[in-house]
């Protein structure tokens, strides 16, 4: 009994985001795992997480590294024969692993998601060269300096701005007083 | 002339695409496309924000769409990224009611409010299907000859449905390509997807999405590549020397915007195009049509 109440509170939980709800759909035929680029990259593949997340793991499922691979490609979502957005359902858990301060196995994706976020919560823009190396140097100031042919040579084409475009003041202050309120608000759902 | 609303994203306006923003205004005043930048747009938050931050992600694509209901026209991104990102919220806020209540809330904190009539579309969709083969066609001054361009439509811009163009073997861009003399060569892996944003934090396996797909342009004889979106472009153009590096190839593959192919055969000059933006150097291939 324990088992299944455990269970019955991740999965609903995965269902109450916006795309989640296709968990329950699943008949595990793997055509999604079959589709996506980097299912052998994952310590679980998409179709196994949802059968994991269905068995109540919770821990397992959200400190996997594979909703982390997700490249938002939605090839398994057009392919999935019981119509279950698949690319939202990666998004549904790792808003949950994060919500939830669960490690992320080794990938970086989560903290390069966390430095884009805070540049556009603070600009309303991304100028990428910033966020390119605010996320290096948090992450490996090693990697920074490997990139350093690449940004000379985006720079060395005129790619690279260093000013990063603003909002209007009035604008800058309306969309923080609207993404404050998300947040007051605790997100999905 | 055609009046649209234009959100340029972050990368096409003051980022690393800007030659997309240039190309795409100069193809569009040739056929007679009024392209009016959204006000004050905000970025569209793109992936890293709809993956961590569900419901602020909403709000940030309902604040860009609030502006462009007021002014009641179409909203053309050449972005595949802003795209996906605009129009999903749009489905989800139709979608899901709750989801809708709380960005409702969220948007009256900043004095606005969304009702869910705006269409978004990318501009691919409007120059295939609003514009059409034809009318391009005939504004056409230097016919492309026959060069080999591989039709790259990467993920974003056809999938998920329902879209403008087959999910997995889309033809608009073919078809745009041979309308301006040029043929699309075959090309397998052209919805299959190029790292997207991983190569940031991932760079490993994006390079080898990456050689993919530069692999089947070339392995069947295409002597340039278009995109139609800027992360695309980006990843196949100033990654290819990390491709080269890191497998031992020699790919030296130029990586159009398919605005700047469209330019080039419309006779505009490279002032208007960008093409020196490029970081394999295009004009090998091109520069018996410039």
């Amino acid at each position: 009994m324990e088992i299944r109440r455990r269970a019955d509170s991740f999965v609903g939980e995965i269902c109450a985001i916006p795309g989640g709800e296709g968990v329950r759909l699943c008949i595990q035929c793997g055509t999604c795992t079959a589709s996506c680029p980097h299912a052998d990259k994952m310590e679980h593949t998409p179709s196994q997480l949802i059968a994991m997340a269905r068995a109540g793991m919770r821990a397992e499922v959200l400190s996997s590294n594979a909703m982390w691979y997700c490249l938002s490609c939605y090839l398994c979502t057009v392919r999935c024969p019981r119509g279950i957005k698949q690319t939202d359902l990666m998004h549904a858990l790792e808003c949950l692993a994060v919500r939830q301060g669960l490690s992320h196995g080794r990938t970086l994706t989560p903290a390069m998601y966390r430095s884009f976020n805070d540049f556009v919560y603070s600009l309303g823009s991304l100028p990428e060269f910033g966020f390119m190396t605010w996320f290096h140097l948090l992450t490996n100031p090693l990697r920074a300096f490997r990139m350093i042919p690449v940004a000379l040579s985006l720079f060395r084409h005129g790619r690279l701005s260093i000013r990063a475009r603003r909002l209007t003041p009035e604008g800058t202050n309306q969309l923080r007083a609207i993404l404050d309120k998300a947040e007051s608000l605790g997100g999905v759902p | 002339m055609k009046y649209y609303t234009y959100f340029p994203g972050c990368s096409s306006s003051e980022g690393g695409a800007k030659a997309y923003g240039w190309s795409t205004q100069a193809v569009s005043k040739v056929l007679d496309i009024e392209l009016t930048e959204l006000d004050d747009w905000n970025c569209c938050g793109s992936t890293p924000y709809s993956s961590i931050e569900e419901l602020a992600s909403f709000c940030l694509s309902a604040r860009n769409l609030a502006f462009a209901e007021k002014r009641g026209l179409d909203l053309v991104t050449p972005c595949s990224s802003c795209y996906v990102i605009l129009n999903r919220t749009n489905s989800h806020l139709k979608q899901y009611p709750q989801l809708k209540a709380d960005v409702d809330e969220a948007l009256a904190a900043g004095g606005l409010e969304y009702h869910g009539t705006v269409r978004v579309r990318h501009l691919l969709d409007v120059l295939a299907n609003d514009i059409g083969y034809e009318a391009i066609e005939a504004k056409v001054k230097r016919h492309l000859d026959g060069l080999k361009v591989a039709p790259y439509y990467g993920c974003q811009v056809v999938r998920p449905k329902p879209s403008f163009d087959h999910p997995e073997f889309p033809q608009s861009l073919d078809k745009l390509i041979a309308s301006l003399g040029g043929e699309p060569t075959l090309f397998p892996l052209k919805s299959r997807c190029c790292g997207g944003s991983l190569i940031i934090p991932e760079e490993a396996l994006a390079l080898d999405l990456i050689r993919k797909l530069l692999g089947s342009a070339l392995s069947n004889g295409a002597e340039c590549l278009v995109t139609v979106c800027p992360l695309c472009q980006t990843n196949l153009d100033a990654y290819q020397s990390r491709v080269n590096k890191r497998f031992r190839t020699d790919f030296n593959l130029p990586i159009l915007f398919f605005t700047q192919l469209i330019g080039v055969a419309f006779g505009l000059g490279d002032e208007d195009l960008g093409l020196k933006t490029g970081i394999v150097p295009a004009e090998r291939v091109l520069a018996k049509y410039l």
